[in-house]
């Protein structure tokens, strides 16, 4: 057996799940004003995306996709330099040439972002195939929506990793929504978790609301793909509570389902009950308030003052 | 006459054709809910939304529209074309050939494309380049909601597979469209400006580009001619022939790379065809071999604005380049 995992304060992923929630509600603001770009956002799913990656090391590598922001911030991402890569400006993760939906973090394991959906599960194969070539510890986690599922990129890449016996946690984070299209309108099954066992891969789905259960389950999934080398998917239950992309009137959503889930929401759920177990009192949750509400406003007077890439950018970085 | 938004001159030609044909149906990650009012009319049948899946969107449309259906798929941005490739190129497009003409595939695929969004090189990428360099499938890209609207007529009509790209840029500035059941043939150019010293061919959003351009021009007394060439495959070339001859300058502009681009197509043309006429080298004005990226200055310095395509034109005046 590997060793235990190591405790994570839950106080520690209350706090990225706060920051990932403050640092969207500019984009969505942002985007009213038409000061910023419009965003997929996450909001809602920050559990899914905190829970995941503290489970990981640093050696590990993540691919994912244009619903980054929670993945990028809980893997220790400046929000200043991703702000001001969202605005197109040269001191973002990509010098603004990726713009919110493909931040790729080399610096941070966040490789090879795609909003192609469907493309990050594509490359996933070779990434964890050098892993493993070069005799790498590090092991490969793949984040994807439900929609991606449908792909045929989905299928060919499960089977593959099956078969190559590839070090992948796939992480599909069922939001119900595949941008207009509610997934029981597009899917043959339930769950992803019903298509990854037919490949042999073994899968399991868990409540994406709740931090300290998807911790839990990403820690055994990350155990069990870290000794087996092979592939392991992690279905995260969740909701996508705004539109597909700012601005969305989110006229075509059930309103009755948007409650249930909004009732559900990750942050006040894991605030309440660390305050309900004493492990937080409201002083210290005013505190975290002001402590990311200070770092939001430096991550954005950062953005602002970085400059839009200089002219001749235009065809830098097409060929190595 | 009724102003409409590209968008919504779309939607008015599927509704048309839908209503004339009971054959003609409509599907695509998402049309279900953003077309609902076609939803409301012909049913859920006829207007489905799919899983994302591109390659089995445009693989049942070409199973269906060889078997007598006349699908519409919307693709939603150009780039996902790429995931529908095999069953564009090799199936719409080659199966009717090698099966010694036994087939024909009625359907229109709709991509949207270019600058506007900064949504950057994934979602904006002018591959119209690509689909006219395969045998077999037609190529259409209108510059305004009347075209669009009579062009997806036709197009829907059309007893081949025809590519309808929507430029980003346009899509919801509103237009005068005539009421009724207009029809344009496809591969049938419009001057968009009438002019005798230069030639400007464009399509897409650079027609507007173009005729700013020659407003400026016109100041400085140079009369450009404006070609919006609607169609690329087919392409009017009697047109363009036409009206280069007439001027003997000719500048070719569009967004797409102007590596391999249609404008590459146009120049070789007019060199082969009209070589006589020409007063001036001929001059291509397309964006870099490079993607676009999301950055708003890099993304509209990817695009041959009007300042760029009315020094280009003057350059052609000037006595070193005569
Ligand atoms: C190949 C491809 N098809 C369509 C799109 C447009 N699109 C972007 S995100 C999205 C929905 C994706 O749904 P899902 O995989 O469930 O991820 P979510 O957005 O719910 O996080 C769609 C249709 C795209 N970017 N790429
Ligand atoms: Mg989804």
């Amino acid at each position: 057996m590997a060793t235990q995992p190591p405790q994570i304060d839950p106080r520690q992923l209350l706090e990225q799940m706060m920051l990932i929630r403050a640092y969207e509600e500019i984009l969505i603001a942002g985007s009213v004003t038409g000061k910023i770009p419009g965003t997929c956002t996450s909001v809602g799913q920050e559990a899914a995306a905190v829970g995941v990656v503290n489970a990981l090391t640093a050696a590990d590598l993540i691919l994912t996709n244009h619903r980054s922001a929670g993945h990028l911030l809980a893997r220790g991402a400046d929000p200043g330099r991703l702000l001001a890569e969202v605005m197109g400006r040269s001191d973002g993760y990509c010098k603004g040439k990726s713009g919110s939906l493909h931040i790729s973090a080399k610096e941070l394991g966040v490789v090879l972002t795609s909003t192609i959906v469907g493309a990050e599960l594509s490359l996933a194969p070779g990434v964890a195939l050098s892993q493993t070539m070069f005799g790498r510890p590090g092991i490969v986690v793949c984040f994807f929506g439900d929609g991606a599922a449908c792909e045929g990129s989905f299928h060919e890449s499960l089977n593959l990793a099956a078969l190559w016996q590839l070090p992948i946690l796939y992480v599909c984070e069922n939001n119900q929504w595949q941008a207009f299209v509610h997934r029981r309108e597009a899917m043959s099954r339930e769950h992803v978790t019903d298509w990854a066992a037919s490949y042999g891969i073994p899968a399991r789905t868990v409540d994406g609301n709740d931090v300290v259960s998807v911790l839990a389950a990403a820690q055994a999934a990350t155990a069990q793909v870290r000794e087996s080398r092979r592939p392991c998917l992690l279905e995260t239950w969740t909701y996508r509570s705004r539109g597909h992309f700012e601005p969305d009137d989110q006229s075509y959503v059930d309103s009755a389902e948007r409650e249930a889930w909004l009732a559900r929401d990750p942050i006040a759920n894991c605030r309440d009950r660390l305050i309900a177990d004493g492990r937080l009192d409201a002083t210290e949750a005013a505190a975290l308030v002001e402590k990311i509400a200070s770092r939001i406003a430096v991550a954005q007077a950062f953005a602002d003052a970085s400059p839009f890439p200089a002219a001749d950018e235009l065809t830098r970085d097409v060929y190595a | 006459m009724p102003s409409l938004t590209l968008y919504d001159a779309v939607g008015e030609a599927l509704g048309e054709e839908m209503r004339r044909n009971p054959g003609v149906l409509v599907f695509g990650e998402g049309v279900a809910t953003k077309r609902h009012a076609l939803v409301e009319e012909f049913g859920p049948l006829r207007v489905r939304n799919t899983p994302l899946s591109e390659g089995i969107i445009a693989g049942t449309a070409v199973g269906a529209a060889a078997t007598g259906l006349r699908p519409v798929i919307d693709l939603l941005f150009a780039p996902f074309l790429c995931y529908a490739m095999d069953e564009l190129v090799n199936s719409a497009g080659k199966l009717r050939y090698i099966s010694g003409g036994q087939f024909a595939f009625p359907l229109v695929t709709l991509a949207m494309t270019g600058a506007g969004w900064g949504v950057g090189a994934q979602h904006n990428h002018n591959l119209e380049a690509w689909f006219v360099h395969s045998p077999g499938l037609k190529v259409v890209m209108p510059s305004n909601p009347a075209d669009a609207k009579a062009l997806l007529k036709t197009a829907i009509r059309d007893d081949n597979p025809v590519l309808f790209f929507l430029d980003i840029g346009l899509l919801y500035q509103p237009g005068e469209v005539p009421l009724g059941d207009q029809q344009l043939s496809l591969g049938l150019a419009a001057i968009a400006r009438e002019g005798q010293d230069v030639t400007l061919v464009s399509y897409g959003k650079t027609v507007h580009h173009c005729l700013q351009a020659a407003h400026t021009l016109a100041e400085k007394g140079i009369a450009a001619e404006v070609i919006d060439l609607r169609s690329l495959k087919p392409l009017d070339e009697a047109a363009i022939l036409a009206s280069v001859t007439k001027t003997g300058r000719l500048i070719v502009v569009h967004e797409a790379n102007r590596l391999c681009g249609v404008g590459a197509e146009i120049a070789a043309l007019v060199a082969e065809y009209a070589f006589a006429a020409l007063q001036a080298p001929i001059i291509r004005l397309g964006g870099p071999d490079a993607p676009v990226a999301s950055s708003y200055p890099l993304e509209q310095a990817f695009v041959p604005q009007a300042e760029t395509i009315a020094a280009a034109a003057q350059r052609l005046f000037s006595p070193h380049y005569a």
